[in-house]
């Protein structure tokens, strides 16, 4: 067993040498190299790209925004695509870690949906392109909350009596303050210590009737109906969907937290030209739509709907309407005083 | 070389306990100074410090706040979260205690091959990330988990229980996760125990209660007091339990130190949060230290 293992592997690596080795007989191939989020983008489709541009990918890939941003700080060139989140773009901007691209020039731009074009945190798209995007709203049994349900977050902060003990906020300071702001009527970066005040009593008040804060797990407690509201991302709702149909994601109408993936080029990338080709190609709606099959996640590319798998398009928690499109409250960061603002209710609504 | 080590005690002494020293101060001393450093700087816009602008700002700020309408006032919110974490730390080393000594004492009374058995037995869950072993406990105490269904089953209660979530459950997780720590120097000290005193008492007519409380206890002291500080202190700073076995609907010390090295982006105040820890607990060992000095031998 172990034998024919190891013999099967030699001849795959036999095999390869040779593909290698072929390969580079090739003067001048064009090459590319994505450092992308782990497990975010299907292989076969880097494989097409490969075939129909005969330019060749490499991939790799990391955990977190921090992560490539400290490789590219420490000087990591030789990146020629990278995938940032909205909050920390102006962060690369600023230290000039990314280089402009003016992707609106671009030939596919066109078929980027309207709310993605001029994004706060990259105004006219001169940084990056659009990738996959997620919301933060919450979910409910329908089967066990008795009534309508407004798409409001009042059911959520400030609750049905029923609902006492029976709902889950996320352990997140950023989503569940941000929320709140939105509620309010606020901007999500709120400098005056009233608002902060209001915010605060608003999240007291909500307190008794949460059972916790708790961000992991999201899906299988509202699988296995230990809650009956839970605040929770949409990819979550959506793989909550799956296994309990009679639970429904919420847009609310004061507008609610989303964030965006984008593509980026750093600057000192050497070959600048494959990876425009690549985004341009991936603003294509088919190959937006293979990239969504994959994730889970929803793409900001208009017409790419055609080409989703059933069972995610017809989930509106993930292929969302386009009424809601101006519920969508995108990314800050926020300054310093607005961030001790959050922390301090934070704080406060826990001592 | 070889022959002036040799010749020189001095010599031989300094390079005996170099490897020491330079453990403490690069594992210990070092990185505890940093974080003092990093306490007295200004924090960075998005994480992180500025590396040459001072302020004791994370000190004010852990007695002392502008409110949301700028009044100075005293903050109560880290004494409370502090004194939280203090009563349940307290709370576990006790429940510990009443656990952890009859288990040691047992131990102690078995014939001696036994022994060895049984105090591997104690060290097994070491074996296990600690990670692992809280979200087994999730698995336990969560609505429907193993436990609610036993209660069910044996008619216990007709409604499930949910445990799950609430800082009944961070006790349960901590007395579990640390409880070895109060067995082994438990046992430690009882092994060393001569009987033969126990049979003394007997002789001059004690209770079996008697014979407990005046001679086991006040002879395996040290144990216990060993037992509670290596259960009392890790617990203050327990970060895994409370995040994953609590509500989080209250913060304990080590979630609001995370924090603010997290999604607060503070660190000063993180570091200063840490040493004002460090300052309690070594406060109170010095107190224990005071104490137990004066106990005859």
């Amino acid at each position: 067993m172990v034998t024919r293992t190891l013999r099967m592997g030699l001849t795959a690596a036999a095999v390869a040498a040779v593909v290698a080795f072929g390969g580079g007989s090739a003067a001048e191939a064009r090459e590319l190299f994505l450092y992308n989020w782990s497990n975010y983008i299907p292989p076969e489709l880097l494989k097409r790209f490969e075939q129909e541009t005969g330019i060749k990918v490499t991939l790799d890939v990391y955990d977190s925004n921090e992560t490539m941003l400290a490789k590219l700080q420490a000087g990591a060139t030789g990146y020629d695509i990278v995938v940032p989140t909205d909050y920390i773009i102006p962060r690369m901007v600023e230290g000039g870690l990314i280089q402009k691209l003016d992707s609106s020039t671009m030939e596919n731009f066109k078929n980027v949906k309207e709310v993605f074009r001029n994004p706060s945190w990259d105004p006219n798209r001169e940084y990056s392109v659009p990738y996959m995007w997620g919301t933060t709203g919450f979910s409910y049994d329908k089967e066990r909350v008795k009534g309508d349900v407004a798409e409001s977050w009042k059911e959520f902060f400030e609750p049905r009596e029923e609902l006492k003990g029976q709902i889950v906020a996320l352990n997140d300071m950023n989503d569940v303050i941000s929320s709140a702001a939105f509620y309010l009527g606020y901007e999500r970066c709120f400098e005056d210590p009233k608002k902060a005040q209001t915010v605060l009593d608003l999240l007291t008040k909500q307190k008794p009737y949460l059972a916790m804060y708790q961000s992991d797990g999201t899906i299988e407690r509202m699988i296995a109906g230990e809650v009956i509201m839970h605040q929770q991302w949409n990819g979550a709702a959506h793989r909550t969907k799956m296994e309990r149909p009679s639970v429904v994601y919420v847009y609310p109408k004061e507008g609610l937290p989303f964030w965006a993936d984008n593509f980026a080029i750093p600057k000192g990338a050497k070959n600048v030209e494959e990876a425009k080709e690549f985004l341009n190609w991936m603003m294509d709606p088919k190959n937006a739509a293979e990239a969504s099959n994959f994730t889970g996640y929803m793409n900001a590319i208009a017409g790419s709907d055609a080409f989703l798998e059933e069972k995610l398009a017809k989930d509106p928690a993930v292929n969302m309407p386009d009424e809601y499109s101006d519920r969508l409250r995108a990314a800050e960061d926020c300054a310093k005083p607005a961030q001790d603002l959050r922390d301090r209710i934070w704080t406060k609504l826990k001592s | 070389m070889l022959e002036a080590i040799r010749r020189s005690p001095r010599l031989q002494r300094l390079l005996l306990i170099g490897p020491a020293v330079a453990i403490v101060v690069v594992f210990m001393l070092l990185p505890l100074g940093l974080m003092a450093y990093v306490s007295f700087l200004e924090r960075g816009q998005y994480g992180g410090v500025i590396w040459d602008q001072y302020t004791v700002e994370a000190y004010v700020g852990f007695f002392f706040e502008r409110d949301f309408l700028d009044n100075l006032v005293v903050n109560t919110d880290y004494v409370s979260i502090y004194l939280r974490s203090f009563l349940l730390s307290l709370l576990t080393t006790v429940i510990a205690l009443a656990v952890g000594f009859p288990v040691a004492l047992y131990i102690a009374l078995q014939p001696p091959s036994r022994r060895k058995l049984l105090v591997f037995l104690v060290t097994i869950p070491f074996w296990t990330n600690l990670l692992v072993r809280n979200y087994a406990w999730i698995l336990l105490l969560r609505t429907n988990g193993l436990i609610d269904q036993w209660a069910q089953g044996l008619g216990l209660t007709d409604q499930s229980i949910s445990i799950l979530y609430t800082p009944a459950a961070i006790a349960i997780g901590l007395t579990y996760s640390y409880l070895p720590f109060m067995v082994l120097p438990i046992y430690a000290s009882l092994e060393k125990l001569d009987f033969r005193l126990v049979e003394a008492a007997y002789d001059l007519y004690a209770t079996r209660l008697q014979a407990l409380r005046r001679v086991v206890v006040p002879l395996s002291l040290p144990g216990i007091a060993a037992g509670c500080t290596l259960v009392f202190i890790p617990c203050l700073g327990a970060y895994v339990t409370p995040e994953l076995l609590g509500g989080s609907k209250e913060l304990m010390i080590g979630n609001l130190i995370q924090l603010q090295f997290g999604a607060s982006r503070n660190w000063p105040l993180g570091s200063a949060l840490a040493f004002t820890l460090l300052a309690f607990v070594l406060l109170a060992m010095l107190v224990y230290l005071l104490r137990f000095r004066k106990l005859p031998e």
